[in-house]
């Protein structure tokens, strides 16, 4: 239960965060890929306080055997640098750049019930559950990375 | 037109940072959004609910933020509906191929120097400011 509780705030500090930083506007976040017009560094700011204060905890958690209140960290372990990665996120890329929405701020805005959000989400999760059925099929190469736990994912 | 706005979005950072190191503390989870999402949609419900628990906090904070704040949720920029299902069907395949985006490789992934995210996150970025320029300056896309 406190695993749960603990989760939801987590989300919820997440949303928060995303919206204190400008990322929910997605003219901003088109702002920050604009290098040759009228650049906005901003994103690179959030970038830099999350990775900064993500890295600590990351240093503290390398201290415990395990999480509070989960069994052991699900962390990925693969270091290889294949053609799948560079290829999704190309293709992440582009679609990032195209409507100024990655998933956390899509799925924080979701609840606006704005018709584009929920356009963008609802195709989102079909490109997931289309790569989740191509590899299931086996016409997509499916590349299990060597991880510490079965459940673990980069992201 | 947008505006730079290094002291909130360095405030927001650290807050993302703060949300994401939580979630690895607690629960031993990346917190990386979109891995979050497809084990939600694909994963035996035994095991995610820890998932649903993070989306749902997500969710509901912004509910609650766009009508505390409804300028940070005006979404400002969004495309057509059309445009808008082409990029969010690029954004799942290509999440799921790169086993990340912007949070998983950005941000957690950076932190633990992970040469994946790394690379991972050079290239959308890289992908992400081609897209805009064609869209700015050859489709001639407002700014």
């Amino acid at each position: 239960m406190r695993r749960h509780i603990l989760a939801f705030v987590s989300g919820a500090l997440f949303t928060l965060g995303l919206a204190v930083g400008g990322m929910t506007e997605p003219r901003k976040v088109q702002a920050f890929l604009d290098f040759t017009g009228d650049w906005d560094p901003s994103l690179a700011f959030v970038m830099l306080g999350a990775v900064a204060v993500y890295a600590l905890c990351h240093q503290l958690s390398t201290r415990r055997a395990a999480p509070w209140h989960s069994g052991e960290f699900s962390l990925p372990a693969s270091r290889r640098i294949d053609a799948r990665l560079v290829a999704g996120a190309a293709l992440f890329g582009v679609g990032w750049g195209l409507a100024g929405l990655c998933p956390g701020p899509a799925w924080s805005a979701l609840g606006t019930g704005n018709p584009t959000i929920v356009v963008f989400v609802a195709a989102m999760l079909g490109g997931m559950l289309l790569v989740r059925a191509a590899e299931a099929s086996g016409s997509a190469p499916v590349r299990r990375a060597p991880i510490t736990s079965a459940a673990a994912r980069d992201g | 037109m947008s505006h730079f706005t290094p002291w909130p979005s360095l405030a927001g950072g650290i807050v993302i940072g703060v949300a994401s190191g939580l979630l690895l503390l607690s629960s031993g989870q990346i917190a990386g959004i979109s891995g979050i999402l497809a084990g939600a949609l694909t994963r035996p419900a035994r095991g995610a609910s820890w998932r649903w628990a993070f989306l749902a906090g997500m969710l509901l904070a912004g509910l609650e933020l766009a009508r505390l704040w409804p300028a940070r949720f005006s979404l400002p920029g969004l495309p057509s509906l059309g445009l808008a299902g082409l990029a969010g069907l690029l954004v799942g395949v290509g999440t799921r191929l790169g086993n990340g985006c912007t949070s998983g490789h950005g941000v957690c992934g950076i932190a633990r120097r992970s040469p994946r995210s790394l690379v991972a996150t050079l290239t959308f970025i890289l992908t992400g400011a081609i897209t805009v320029f064609v869209l700015r300056r050859w489709l001639g896309a407002a700014a």
